[in-house]
């Protein structure tokens, strides 16, 4: 096999696809076939580059060099001036300071990335195993089997990585806790049933190192003593649906899933479950009782899932980030791992920067890292130079967040302090322009919306709530209908029978009591 | 309910019957049932919710308490473009609310409904993870983002002439 001059990597994910990047794609082998160039110039598919925004994301090694928004109609254009002629074509550049905010991991240290579970994304092609494979894959998952399931538990337990669906519960415990559980037969779900809004890191987890997933699955599997495991897709994620389908084929052939694995003796198998649009879903034992076919109403705990879960059977059920971590822990060990975040919280996340900031992407931090280095190191700052006012920080079901605490530091224990949650890890900033009752008001129509009705204060509570922040927007409100928001939300807190309802406390308390003078002429 | 639901015979409910057979015996197999016979016929009337319940064994109202629970499914017969518009935080925050009232406008129908010449249907959704393309919607498998009142007009008429066009 020759070596290739250059590699070429486009970006397919759901925004470039949007963008036109199977065209791009198309046209780019096709000028390079039409100039002679097939045996020098490589192009690879790839997940997301993690430049969100600028439509379809070309990179180019080892000039690193990066286009964006590339329509097919560049494709002559660039194949001949910069493959050809060495010339890059500056036009389609992508400016030096916004691929150094996502990929300062590849292009030099200004300010540096840990990349632990995004670290094949945008460089492997997600549908060859062969390429996971030669960036160390598969090998935890050997090192795992020969050791014992209570000698994984421990190291995971030791590594301190706590859950990053949103609650922070310790992995290596839960899954002990799954382990110690007598019955026949025990499950490993994995929530890929991303719908928090404005999140989308498992979805280039997903798209971008389907293995990785597998792998930490398997390892799951072998130490709690499951045979059998879930992947809860959500039906939107087409894309991550089809690689993952592709990834457990590939792992199944090469004897990585299925009967008596690396001849190890260990059996398990992997299942995907589309979801049918439910936001509820996403809590873990309303995902089971879609998985069992059923709606999806939250059941009440306890029993926890590690003790009654799927079918009855005791079950863990893990979200992708806090699994796709696995490989790395086993292969590396804890004490590598606790090298990086805080001594609570261990590890990285990965956050999704979204709204008025300068760079909008994804970024993969070191726990502990603070909201202000996230939001003007790796933001950018304010899009046009605006004033920075509030970050939502969480997701919908997050916490408005005022400039005093922009020095918080990110990590579980830290935000709860503030009352706020590291929740999906989603951050929408807000200019000075936006509107904090208008988001809110947002915020609680899609509660509203997406309560499953099975409590009655979520479903009445979400609805009353709804209705009085419309009454504020249309100046019908009263000065108390701030405080009975503010109860309403406790009594949500108190009596709800899942985080769904109990979570709504977060968004209207912060913003009634951190904006509160944005409310108080809405009542006047 | 005394009402008679005759269940006609033909190459789907054929095809619904192997399928169902096929995955009876494995654990909740409903939903992968209901996916299965809303890719057939296109949404779930009664007929289709009454021949599941008698192949599956399972109760009627146990099937229609699974479908509306989940927004993917639908009981009534949708046009042959359902646009779902995301309404999700970033997208609200980029101007998906003024979208929504220009595609109201332009189709003359309301979220939930169809047109009368069943070329589109309109809903609305929450995130499709493309924040990055906020405010986005989605045509049948398609995205579409950055979208603005006058594009996405432009997006339905487009539509509108391709099928003139056949």
């Amino acid at each position: 096999m020759r070596l290739a001059r250059s590699h070429v990597l486009v970006s397919i994910d759901i925004e470039s696809v949007a963008s036109g990047a199977w065209e791009v794609l198309k046209r780019l082998k096709e000028e390079i076939s039409r100039r002679g160039l097939l045996e020098e110039i490589k192009v690879l598919e790839t997940g997301t580059l993690g430049v969100t925004g600028l439509g379809v994301v070309l990179a180019v090694y080892p000039e690193r060099i990066y286009y964006g928004k590339v329509k097919p109609e560049d494709c002559p254009r660039i194949v001949e001036e910069h493959f050809l002629k060495g010339r890059p074509v500056q036009d389609l550049i992508i400016k030096e300071e916004v691929v150094r905010a996502v990929r300062r991991d590849l292009i030099g240290p200004m300010r540096e990335q840990k990349r632990v579970v995004l670290e094949n994304s945008g460089i492997i092609d997600p549908e060859k195993i062969e390429e996971y494979l030669a960036r160390d894959g598969y090998t935890a998952l050997e090192k795992a089997l020969s050791l014992t399931p209570d000698e994984v538990i421990a190291e995971v337990k030791k590594s301190g990585l706590r859950g990053r669906g949103g609650a922070g519960f310790p992995t290596g415990i839960k899954w002990e806790g799954a382990r110690k559980a007598s019955a026949m037969e025990k499950f490993i779900i994995c929530n890929a049933d991303e719908g928090e809004p404005g999140t989308f890191k498992d979805r280039l987890i997903l798209e971008g190192d389907p293995h990785k997933l597998i792998e930490g699955l398997i390892i799951a599997g072998y130490a709690v003593g499951a045979r059998k495991g879930y992947i809860y897709i959500r039906g939107e994620y087409a894309l991550s649906l089809h690689r993952m389908h592709k990834a457990i084929e590939d792992a199944r052939k090469y004897g990585l899933l299925g009967e008596d694995i690396l001849g190890s003796g260990f059996s398990f198998n992997l299942e995907i479950k589309e979801g049918a649009g439910a936001y509820v879903c996403g809590e873990e034992t309303a995902l089971m009782e879609s998985l069992e076919g059923k709606r999806g109403n939250p059941r009440i705990k306890p029993p926890y899932p590690t003790v009654v879960g799927l079918f009855g059977s005791p079950t863990v059920i893990n979200n992708v980030e806090t699994l796709a971590n696995i490989p790395a822990i086993i292969r590396k060990g804890a004490d590598w791992f606790r090298t990086m975040g805080t001594e609570s919280c261990p590890g990285t996340k990965v956050y999704t920067i979204l709204g008025d900031v300068n760079f909008p992407g994804l970024i993969e931090v070191e726990m502990g890292t603070t909201l202000y280095e996230i939001i003007f190191g790796y933001g950018g700052g304010i899009k046009g130079g605006k004033k920075f006012k509030a970050a939502l920080v969480g997701g919908a079901a997050g916490v408005f967040l005022p400039e005093s605490l922009l020095n918080v530091r990110m990590d579980f224990d830290n935000l709860k302090q503030y009352k706020a949650v590291l929740g999906s890890g989603a951050i929408l900033v807000m200019s000075q322009e936006a509107s904090i009752p208008k988001m809110l008001h947002s915020v609680l129509y899609f509660f509203r919306h997406e309560s499953c009705g099975q409590c009655s204060p979520c479903r009445s509570g979400t609805r009353e709530l709804y209705r009085i922040s419309g009454h504020l927007l249309e100046r019908k409100g009263k000065a108390e209908d701030l405080n009975t928001m503010v109860k309403l939300s406790e009594a949500l807190w108190y009596s709800s029978l899942c985080p769904l309802g109990q979570s709504l406390i977060m968004p209207v308390k912060s913003a009634l009591e951190n904006f509160r003078e944005e409310f108080l002429p809405l009542v006047q | 309910m005394n009402e008679q639901i005759v269940i006609p015979e033909n190459e789907q409910y054929q095809e619904l019957r192997e399928f169902i057979a096929e995955h009876k015996n494995s654990k909740g197999a409903l939903l992968n049932v209901l996916y299965k016979a809303q890719s057939l016929f296109g949404y779930l009337p009664r007929e289709v919710q009454y021949f599941i319940s008698r192949e599956l064994h399972v109760p009627p109202s146990q099937i229609l308490g699974v479908i509306t629970f989940y927004h993917f499914f639908r009981t009534q017969p949708v046009g042959k473009y359902v646009i779902n518009l995301c309404l999700g935080t970033a997208c609200h925050v980029k101007g998906a609310a003024d979208v929504l009232k220009a595609v109201c406008k332009e189709l003359k129908i309301d979220v939930g409904e169809t047109t009368e010449d069943r070329l589109f249907t309109l809903s609305t959704a929450r995130c499709f993870g493309a924040c990055g393309l906020a405010p986005t919607m989605m045509v049948n498998e398609e995205i579409y983002g950055r979208l603005t009142p006058l594009k996405v007009v432009n997006v339905i008429k487009g539509i509108r002439e391709r099928e003139l066009d056949r």
